[in-house]
């Protein structure tokens, strides 16, 4: 590498000669190539930082771009006829039983019919034509008419959504000028959608049923608010057991435990349990506590209980750190004053440590909110369109809705998809953040 | 819900003792506090812990045995008729059907009378249990509660008895590691132990086939159920091989240039990126897998001819291999930090250049602490599961070949358990023994990364 009687002068660490005319000549046919060799090196490092990074980029990139259009919807407005005879065909009295059970689907297919007569008479296309909307268009009428009675009879334009395919098709992801039977929507569907354009009957709108409504079959009208809700019960039940368990561990290891062979086991065990797969967590809740224990199936209450074991390594860890940090004069000056170790750690050490504490405890919620196999083992894959109510219910989360949207097979999903992920990476974000804001603003040096 | 609560409840009486215990230490002493042995928010704790404490571990006690005493009394109330001669699994239907009507769900037989009058008795005993519950609870706090105000004295040692209790409680949370790994063995081994009765212990060690579809009736054709593993494994292996392939080398090279050359500003920015990757929920980059991986992968094999898999284990492995590499560069830059200074200049000393330091110096010294990282991410492949279960493929293939879809340990683990099942039968119980494995080979990684590790820092420190 180098010649031992004959020193490099001015060679800093790996910087260049500072003078060349008193470079020693054994060196110096290498140094050209070894420096070269030290600039490709070098530029090795950086391009695999830099590959890190642009793979980062294209990965939210490309769910950015699949999953932005996913936040409005394209509606149309039609003029529907509140026809007696429709809603209630017996003609009797007019009471809500019969309103809640009438027949709307027919007045959005009459009107269809009414605006495009040339399908009426095909079945195949009066099938398509009826096809253009979402197939959960009654449920926006039977709410109008169950508010407001006196619409019967009148004739009124409601904004209906298009169905997934159109909605698809309006946001431009289906290309027109392929071959008709390469794409999901026939020349005919895509001409009456230009003619209801033309009239400037079709607008999109901010899709707010995707924020407040639960998951559906039809993927105009899925939502990610039920899986948000079981994502909250999920870590409301993980935060209130691992928090006060992983503390307490903390303190017990740190402050007050022997040095002994059981509190060796426990340490290697917290390692080793931080490592271990998460889906395996799911078999031990699995067999635990929805066999052994009977608890119910796809409830957050199991959920939470799994994701708790599952992050009280992590907990207990960086509570460990915390408490580590504070400088054992504290202890000592608390003690002295005649404070006793209990005292001097709820007193002094704990609120000291805190800090610290609760970003691990954040940084932990947030691994357990992006937390998907071990609540597949428990049953929380299930297709569930009501809103959780309680620790009981049967619930999904945010990244098992992902999974289960993931899986299906309507293009429309695919938005879906990633506008859920973008939900689901916004609130890490969001935790992380709060995490960085509480480590820079309230920790504590010695 | 209701049991929520009812703990809620319990916690707001033993708040109350809390107050009650303090006044009435206050008022044992004469008035004022100063003539008490401990303050009197410890006599006010002693007594919420003479509430609390018998009150909520009865709750946990009567909530584990309410139900198989409800659950006993119905089925023994049942015409002998209907359970007679059942085997275990067509009683845990019968009961389950009950459940059903009782919680006003359609059940298969709900027009039965007898089913229905049993549903009617299972939620009768319910909510009579839930009563006694509750009153068995607040009877016992309240119990508490008079123990603790008799004993109430000043002489009374409260912030000894307070502090041995809280002692207790925080040692019985330590050990919570080692029953959460005591439950994860025991609950694995016992299935497991149930899984080898069926099928040999050799056979699904070294067996080449895997299909664990098992026959429902026994003259159904083509569903013999095959639990041989070795093509699990290998496409496990291959999996992560193809993912360290990826990590490996970027995470490595990464880490060497963020300790080594990058300045504290490129630092501060290129940090939180890798930790932003590292942050990324996996079923994030299974969609991105199985997306836009895939199929870019396969529309570039078809342009040179290649026939590529749109489950291919190239896709999977390479993102799992992103995952990965933050995994590797913040293991590997720690321990490249932990290298002293006096190495790099002593070789600097002796006219080596950056790189020529780091090659022959920094990363031998180092060596253990990456081998040791590469470990614990190879362990980290291994159990990974939302990237292979979106992106791999579900058929058992013996196949080293990347192109071709394979699948993984941890997929059947997922296939078997997802949906409905039956808790005898080998193909649910399968799971549990490729559990079992899985387990075991991450946590000897872990152990063995572990003490690489441990090792070469007593070196240094």
């Amino acid at each position: 590498m180098t010649d031992a009687t004959s020193f490099p002068p001015g060679t800093g660490s790996g910087g260049r000669p500072t003078d060349p005319a008193r470079r020693p000549l054994v060196v110096s046919p290498h140094l050209a190539r070894r420096y070269a060799r030290e600039r490709r090196f070098r530029l090795l490092g950086l391009a695999s930082v830099a590959t890190a990074g642009l793979i980062l980029l294209i990965l939210l990139g490309s769910i950015v771009s699949k999953g932005y259009s996913a936040f409005w919807q394209y509606n149309v407005d039609l003029t529907i006829e509140f026809s007696a005879e429709e809603l209630n065909p017996d003609g009797g009295p007019v009471d809500m039983e019969t309103l809640r059970r009438a027949n709307y689907l027919a007045l959005v297919r009459d009107s269809l019919k009414r605006e495009f007569p040339d399908a009426a008479g095909d079945r195949s296309e009066r099938r398509k034509l009826y096809g253009l909307v979402s197939p959960n268009a009654d449920i926006v009428l039977r709410s109008m008419v169950l508010e407001d009675p006196g619409l019967i009879g009148t004739t009124q334009t409601v904004t209906i959504k298009l169905s997934d395919d159109m909605d698809t098709f309006a946001k431009g992801y289906i290309d027109r000028n392929l071959p008709e039977g390469d794409r999901r929507v026939t020349d005919l569907e895509i001409g009456w959608f230009d003619h209801l354009n033309s009239e400037g009957r079709i607008h999109a709108a901010f899709n707010v049923d995707f924020f407040t409504q639960g998951d559906s079959r039809e993927p105009e009208e899925a939502g990610i608010y039920g899986a948000l809700i079981g994502s909250i019960l999920t870590l409301m039940v993980t935060l209130l057991v691992s928090f006060p368990i992983g503390v307490m561990a903390a303190v017990y290891l740190e402050e007050f435990a022997p040095k002994n062979r059981l509190t060796d086991l426990i340490e290697v065990n917290i390692n080793n349990l931080a490592a271990v797969p998460s889906i395996v967590f799911g078999l031990l809740g699995l067999a635990v506590f929805l066999n052994f224990f009977g608890l119910p199936r796809s409830a957050p209450l199991v959920g939470g209980l799994v994701l708790a074991l599952m992050t009280l390594p992590t907990i207990i860890i960086a509570s460990r750190s915390a408490l580590k940090a504070v400088p054992p004069s504290i202890r000592e000056a608390a003690l002295g004053l005649g404070a006793s170790p209990l005292q001097v750690v709820t007193h002094h050490v704990l609120p000291l440590a805190m800090p610290g504490i609760l970003t691990g405890t954040i940084i932990g919620m947030a691994q357990a909110l992006g937390e998907t196999a071990p609540l597949l083992m428990i049953g929380m894959v299930a297709f569930i369109v009501d809103i959780p109510q309680s620790f009981t219910d049967p619930a999904t989360v945010l990244p098992v809705q992902v999974y289960i949207w993931a899986d299906s097979p309507e293009r429309a999903f695919v938005e879906k998809t990633s506008a859920a992920i973008m939900v689901l990476l916004g609130f890490l974000v969001l935790m992380n953040a709060i995490a960085v804001l509480l480590r820079k603003r309230f920790e504590r040096r010695w | 819900m209701q049991t929520f609560i009812v703990v809620l409840a319990l916690l707001g009486f033993a708040a109350v003792g809390y107050t009650m215990g303090r006044a009435r230490s206050i008022m044992t002493a004469g008035g004022t506090p100063k003539g008490l042995h401990s303050l009197p928010s410890y006599y006010g704790a002693y007594t919420a812990m003479w509430i609390g404490l018998p009150s909520l571990l009865l709750l946990a006690a009567w909530l584990i045995v309410q139900p198989q005493i409800v659950d006993g009394l119905v089925m023994g109330g049942l015409p002998s008729a209907m359970t007679e001669g059942l085997s275990s699994s067509e009683y845990g239907l019968l009961l389950n059907d009950i459940r059903n009507v009782a919680t006003g769900n359609i059940s298969s037989r709900g027009d039965d009378p007898a089913i229905t009058a049993a549903a009617a008795r299972l939620s009768g005993l319910h909510d009579t249990g839930f009563i006694l519950m509750i009153v068995a609870a607040f009877g016992i706090g309240a119990g508490g509660l008079a123990v603790a105000r008799s004993r109430i004295s000043p002489t009374l040692r409260a912030r000894n008895t307070v502090e041995k209790v809280i002692n207790v409680i925080l040692i019985v949370s330590s050990l919570i590691a080692i029953l959460t790994t005591v439950g994860i063995v025991l609950s694995l081994l016992f299935e497991s132990f149930l899984f080898f009765t069926h099928v040999p212990f050799y056979e699904f060690v070294f067996g080449l086939n895997w299909s664990p579809q098992t026959a429902l009736r026994a003259d159904q054709v083509g569903s013999s159920g095959a639990f041989g593993a070795i093509p699990l494994f290998v496409g496990t292996l291959l999996i992560t091989f193809i993912a360290m392939m990826v990590a490996a080398p970027i995470g490595l090279l990464s880490a060497i240039y963020m300790a080594e050359y990058a300045d504290p500003r490129f630092r501060a920015f290129a940090k939180p990126m890798l930790e932003v990757l590292a942050g990324i929920p996996t079923v994030v980059y299974g969609f991105f897998a199985a997306l836009t991986v895939a199929p870019a992968f396969r529309n570039a094999g078809e342009s040179i001819g290649l026939d590529v898999s749109s489950e291919s284990a190239l896709a999977a492995g390479v993102v799992m291999g992103i995952m990965i590499i933050p995994f590797v560069s913040s293991l590997s830059d720690d321990v490249i930090n932990a290298v002293p200074q006096s190495l790099r200049d002593g070789s600097y000393g002796l006219g080596a250049t950056k790189s020529e330091t780091i090659r022959s110096v920094v990363v031998p010294a180092a060596l253990p602490g990456i081998v040791g990282a590469l470990l614990l991410a190879i362990s980290r492949a291994i159990g990974e599961t939302m990237i292979v279960v979106m992106a791999a493929g579900l058929a058992a293939n013996l196949t080293v070949n990347p192109l071709e879809a394979v699948t993984t340990v941890t997929v059947q683990i997922v296939t078997l358990l997802v949906g409905d099942q039956e808790f005898d039968s080998a193909k649910t119980l399968s799971a549990f023994a490729l559990g079992l494995v899985l387990f075991f080979i991450t946590l000897a990684l872990n152990v063995i990364a572990l003490s690489v590790v441990r090792k070469y820092r007593e070196k240094y420190d």
